[in-house]
């Protein structure tokens, strides 16, 4: 037969009451513990959503390019005479052939058809010379779908001046790296020249400038429209020299990329893959976030086992009267097992308060950095996971932290009390 | 029926030095039957009153209540038996401190879970009437006299309607008035409800006092078992 919960529970009420001071306090050491964990994780993570998003917002889950690299197979190989013996070729150079991919457009077609695939977009890379006066500089021109690029990538979110649509209406127009506008001094709606390799010179206007925050790229790159790009290069309109895809999940990314690598004969570079260190930057920064929650908890955990500790040092009487009038041990151990989960129920929940309106705070205060145009204000996660998290770490510390004091509780002999009177 | 039997029971603490306090105790006491416990301090009244209470379950020898074996079986099963059956008069008055003299009271039958709140109050405060203390009801325990805390704690014996009371010196803190209108109380109850007592006393006079006389009396180590008719 079981007690019922609710006499167990006026019992713990009255001892938590009557010493509501040292119940606080370690009520207050899980609130401190969560409320520091929440705010923390949720800071972390917030800042490693920008800095992954700065990257990953950006880049395509699988692109799809044409490797130049030496044939594998050298013509001496070919040769019937020479085989079985031992040929050493010195200085292999990869054949001179364009960075197109070959059949760009029926690839393109053929996977428009997978589920998987969210959405793909062409691209054409051309390396060109900026020249404005008498400044010259070397850069990256892509040729892209606006449309898509905005639909896929936030190309938009990046473009601080000026317009990405304006590129769609101006076939002529240019959305310029903020980096390369600084240095030749130029801005929306000046005229630039790019220079081609092969030697042409076309103008064409400033529509926007576009900045992503990563000096790399916008010191160089700058966007044309598809159309203008294949001009560039004084190609066709099936020159396609990237293709980028975005799929609905990422996490397949990996293995998607081997797949259409081998069917389609082409090079494909997945967003695991090209962007490993971002991978790793967040689960350290995740990992310290977590042990330093886990070590606050810790600390609260030692609280409630010494208040509780003290408490049953002190209720040692009231223990013994108890079993002595009829109440088991394991009534006893529940008794002060639901003080502990009391006190951490309590804290815990005041933690996740605490930490979520610090939170909101932290997410209010701006943040204006030039390299980030598109963050106001510090980054704040709002993940409810991490509240779940919190409650079921306040719950599981607390348990532990009272399992021992009670299971202490639950075995003192009420005869050794009531004699050592 | 036999209420209670204690068949051979020995004793031994063995700290510091091994020393046998019960030596073969072997009586019974029947329903409604009154038995005192009397002997010189220290010769092993309350130890054996914590063996025949359940409490102590660190002795040799068999005991039975209500003809039902209680050696060898788990402590859940003896606080039950405890706490439906034997009403516990401590030899000193132990009530838990924080909470108010109703509440201590109500707690043995709250646990019992046989009756609802508002039953329980009202039972704990006739016995608390009962006993003269109904005016201290809703004080906190630790605020209320000596005398007051022993009658409080067999108020609380008394809630389960037990089939015996066990007290070590129940009136020890007692006037004598008060101390006659316990042993007036446990009597009309032993008539009534047929409740057993076994009573730890220095006090051969409230026997006399009760015009009762010893029957069956007989000595065992230095512990004298009395059976004492009302
Ligand atoms: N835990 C213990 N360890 C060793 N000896 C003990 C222990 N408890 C009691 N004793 C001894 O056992 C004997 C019996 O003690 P008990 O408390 O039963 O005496 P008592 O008859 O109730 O005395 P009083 O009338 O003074 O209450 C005493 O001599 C005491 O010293
Ligand atoms: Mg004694």
């Amino acid at each position: 037969m079981r007690t019922s919960y609710s006499i167990i529970f006026s019992i713990t009420k009255t001892h938590l009451l009557t010493r509501i001071k040292q119940s606080a306090i370690a009520a207050l050491g899980v609130t401190f513990g969560i409320g520091t964990f929440i705010i923390l994780i949720s800071f972390m993570t917030g800042l490693n959503g920008l800095l992954d998003g700065l990257v990953l917002n950006r880049t395509p889950h699988i692109q799809l390019y044409n490797e130049i690299s030496p044939s594998q197979k050298q013509p001496v190989q070919l040769a019937d005479n020479f085989t079985g013996d031992f040929n050493i070729i010195h200085s292999i150079k990869p054949k001179n052939n364009l960075i197109r991919i070959h059949n760009a457009i029926p690839i393109i077609n053929k996977l428009k058809a997978d589920s998987r695939i969210l959405g793909i977009t062409p691209q054409v890379s051309a390396k060109v010379s900026y020249l404005a006066g008498s400044i010259e500089l070397n850069g990256m021109v892509s040729g892209i779908n606006v449309k898509e690029e905005m639909r896929l990538f936030n190309f938009d979110d990046y473009v601080v001046k000026g317009s990405a649509l304006d590129l769609l209406r101006n076939n002529k127009g240019i959305i310029l790296g903020a980096g390369a506008a600084d240095k030749l001094s130029l801005k929306v709606g000046d005229k630039i020249q790019v220079g081609t390799i092969t030697g042409g010179i076309i103008p064409l206007k400033i529509v926007g400038i576009f900045q992503t925050g990563l000096a790399e790229v916008d010191n160089v790159q700058s966007y044309v429209n598809l159309k203008m790009a294949q001009q560039l290069l004084g190609q066709g309109n099936n020159y396609i020299s990237n293709i980028h895809i975005k799929l609905h999940d990422m996490s397949l990314a990996a293995g998607m990329a081997k797949t259409i690598s081998k069917e389609y004969n082409v090079s494909a570079l997945d967003i695991i893959a090209a962007n490993a260190q971002f991978e790793t930057g967040t689960s350290i920064r995740n990992l310290i976030t977590y042990a330093v929650s886990i070590t606050l908890l810790i600390v609260a955990g030692f609280g409630i086992y010494n208040i509780l500790n003290m408490l049953i040092y002190e209720k040692m009487k009231d223990i013994a009267i108890l079993k002595a009038t009829g109440f088991s041990g394991e009534d006893v151990r529940r008794i002060f097992i639901s003080q502990a989960m009391i006190i951490g129920f309590t804290g815990g929940v005041l933690g996740l308060i605490i930490g979520y309106l610090v939170s909101v705070m932290i997410s209010h205060v701006p943040m204006e950095f030039e390299a980030l145009p598109t963050i106001k204000t510090y980054p704040v996660n709002f993940d409810p996971m991490f509240y779940i998290i919190g409650i079921i770490f306040a719950l599981i510390s607390t348990f532990l932290a009272g399992y021992l004091p009670s299971r202490k509780a639950a075995k003192i002999d009420p005869v050794e009390i009531i004699r050592g009177q | 029926m036999k209420i209670l039997e204690a068949k051979n029971i020995n004793k031994y603490f063995e700290n510091p030095v091994s020393f046998h306090v019960l030596k073969d105790i072997s009586f019974s006491i029947d329903e409604g039957e009154f038995v005192s416990i009397m002997g010189k301090s220290g010769c092993g009244k309350s130890t054996l009153l914590y063996i025949l209470s359940t409490m102590d379950t660190q002795y040799q020898g068999d005991l039975f209540f209500a003809e039902e074996k209680m050696s060898g079986k788990n402590s859940k099963e003896l606080a039950h038996i405890r706490n439906a059956h034997i009403g516990f008069v401590f030899q000193f008055h132990y009530l838990l401190p924080e909470f108010t003299v109703l509440e201590n009271v109500m707690l043995p039958a709250k646990k019992l879970d046989l009756l609802n709140h508002t039953k329980i109050k009202k039972e704990a405060l006739g016995k608390l009437e009962m006993l003269g203390v109904a005016d201290q009801a809703f004080k906190r325990a630790s605020r209320i006299s000596g005398g007051q805390k022993q009658r409080v704690s067999i108020a609380r014996a008394l809630i389960n309607n037990p089939k015996i009371i066990m007290g070590d010196e129940p009136t020890g803190n007692l006037d004598s008035k008060n101390a006659d209108n316990v042993f007036k109380i446990f009597k009309e109850i032993s008539d009534l409800n047929k409740l057993s007592l076994l009573i730890v006393t220095h006090d051969l006079d409230f026997a006399k006092k009760n015009r009762s006389h010893h029957r069956n009396g007989r000595w065992t180590n230095n512990i004298t078992i009395k059976l004492t008719l009302w």
